[in-house]
């Protein structure tokens, strides 16, 4: 297991020492998830229920459920 | 707009953009594998510097496509909650298994097949290429797709549509070379190894379609109808190639399987009808008056304490429950989706797809019997089939999406319960930030894209 590990290790540190056109795609994806990951994930994206126990995320969606909605823009580009 | 608005563009945008590099990334890998099973087989080096070229080009597309599908994922968690939490007992640990096995399938055999050309055998590397491609086709779909027949055939249209993506990107991109008289001998293989891929994926594709069409009809009436523009249904239904040209019986054949069989229009599903197994379908009046009942049995067991009170409402709730959706709608044309946009997208879809397929085809025919020199429109045409392909796969994804509304759960969920309480104004900021980061990181892959193309096949590999 550990010569698999190391192989693999090998193999990408290798890789990526000897790239030439590759190295600004690996840029490329380590700005994505950057982004990704560390600004929109952080402060855009929080989810909606995070923090609440089963039983609350339960109850939040079962009020959603049984509250009246607003269905004027249900199908808005209808002809 | 409101937030609802707002979310449905918002995941509408980023889908497409998910869209633009998965079909390549399953096609590219299915061309690769090939060329590289022929290098092993046939040992000859020519077919090793081909899959070398387009490997490159898969790792371009790779790159800038990779992770755009979590912010789908990101969106079910912030705008969609309430439909995240109705299905994530069906689809989190399916997400998860899908993401962990294809990122690891991935970034192993990925390494291996980028930079372990002279680090393991050549047998060892074409199974790691093949690996590569089998795990980007699991990243393309959730596991439940396996226990679930209506997703099955969803799911090998979608992927084999990227056989075809794949299959007219090569051929495209050899037509270009043929033209400038570059790498000519590459280009011609190139060319019958791509153009063989789209056609057999143009195939799948129109199976896999099939078989949609006959579960859209039985799952998806609404969206069957509008496609069609299909106003009264009935037996033995014309399909409507374009408004005023139609055959007669195709529709009810390709729904249905039988010439005369029964396909409803808009204003059967509407008003009621009986289906081809002698089911009584209720109108959408009807339907919204057993959802509102369901729902409303919904609310007293939730608060009631009462236990006799609580039985009566889960049994009334149980024998509702699968309109419960309707409960929500507030007229029956409510179900109804943008006819006009399904319509069309469904015939912009099938008229390239034919299109396409023609163009490969003529390829094919053109290779066979040495044309390709004297005809040079085919060779355009294959180029201007590469944005083509493109726009046939996003109409596809318009016909499936558009058509299903106003349903994330067809009867159970429409959007505007799906949606969490969020503001219109913060939809709104992260849909023009994502357009801007869309918008350079595709400018980027194009750029970069273009680039290797122009130097063309010439990679050496230790040099990656």
């Amino acid at each position: 297991m550990s010569r698999l590990v190391s192989f693999f290790a090998s193999l990408y540190r290798d890789g990526f020492r000897n790239m030439t056109w590759g190295k600004p795609l690996v840029w490329l994806i380590l700005l994505k998830l950057i982004i990704l990951f560390g600004i929109l994930r952080v402060f855009f994206f929080k989810p909606a229920m995070r923090g609440l126990s089963d039983e609350e995320k339960s109850e939040k969606v079962g009020a959603a459920l049984t509250q009246p909605h607003n269905t004027d823009t249900l199908n808005l580009l209808t002809d | 707009m409101d937030v609802v608005v707002w979310s449905r563009i918002q995941f509408a945008m980023t889908a497409a953009y998910h869209w633009l590099f998965v079909p390549l990334t399953l096609g590219l890998a299915v061309v690769m594998a090939v060329m590289e099973t022929l290098y092993v087989v046939k040992k000859d080096e020519f077919w090793k510097k081909a899959a070398q070229f387009w490997i490159k080009i898969f790792a371009i597309n790779f790159a800038v496509g990779i992770a755009t599908g979590i912010i789908l994922e990101f969106e079910f968690g912030t705008n969609w909650s309430n439909y995240s939490w109705f299905v994530g007992d069906m689809f989190g640990a399916p997400l998860a298994i899908e993401g962990i096995l294809a990122f690891f399938m991935e970034a192993t055999f990925f390494a291996v097949m980028f930079f372990g050309w002279n680090k393991v055998s050549p047998k060892f590397h074409l199974a790691s290429t093949w690996l590569t491609g089998i795990g980007a086709t699991i990243s393309a779909a959730f596991w439940e797709v396996i226990t679930n027949p209506v997703a099955v055939s969803k799911f090998c249209h979608s992927v084999t549509s990227g056989w075809v993506t794949g299959g007219i990107f090569v051929v495209g991109v050899s037509a270009w070379y043929l033209l400038k008289k570059r790498h000519v001998e590459f280009a011609k293989k190139s060319m019958l190894i791509g153009a063989i891929v789209g056609l057999v994926g143009s195939g799948a594709v129109m199976l896999s379609g099939d078989a949609s069409g006959v579960h859209a009809a039985e799952f998806q009436p609404m969206k069957l109808a509008a496609a069609e523009g299909l106003r009264d249904g009935g037996n033995g239904a014309a399909f409507t190639i374009v408004p005023g040209i139609q055959v007669p019986h195709m529709l009810s054949l390709l729904a249905t399987h039988d010439w005369n069989g029964y396909v409803p229009g808009i204003n059967d599903i509407l008003n009621g009808y009986t289906d081809n197994d002698g089911n009584v379908i209720p109108s959408v009046e009807e339907k919204m008056y057993m959802g509102r009942t369901a729902l409303d049995a919904l609310a007293v067991y939730r608060t009631t304490d009462d236990p006799a009170l609580k039985a009566e409402a889960k049994a009334l709730l149980e024998a509702n429950v699968q309109y419960m959706g309707y409960g929500h709608l507030s007229r029956p044309e409510d179900v109804v989706p943008p006819v006009g946009i399904v319509f069309w997208a469904f015939r912009l879809m099938i008229g390239l797809g034919m299109l396409i397929a023609l163009v490969l085809l003529l390829c094919l025919y053109a290779l066979w019997k040495d044309k390709l020199g004297k005809w040079n429109w085919l060779l355009w045409a294959a180029i201007i089939c590469i944005p083509l392909v493109y726009i046939c796969g996003q109409s596809g994804w318009v016909v499936a999406e558009v058509g299903r509304q106003p349903w994330t759960i067809q009867g159970l969920l429409p959007v505007n319960v799906a949606i969490s309480s969020l503001s219109a104004g913060a939809v709104k900021t992260t849909f023009f930030l994502f357009l801007g980061i869309f918008a350079l990181f595709l400018a980027i892959e194009i750029r970069i894209m273009i680039r290797a193309i122009g130097k063309g096949p010439d990679v050496e590999p230790q040099n990656s």
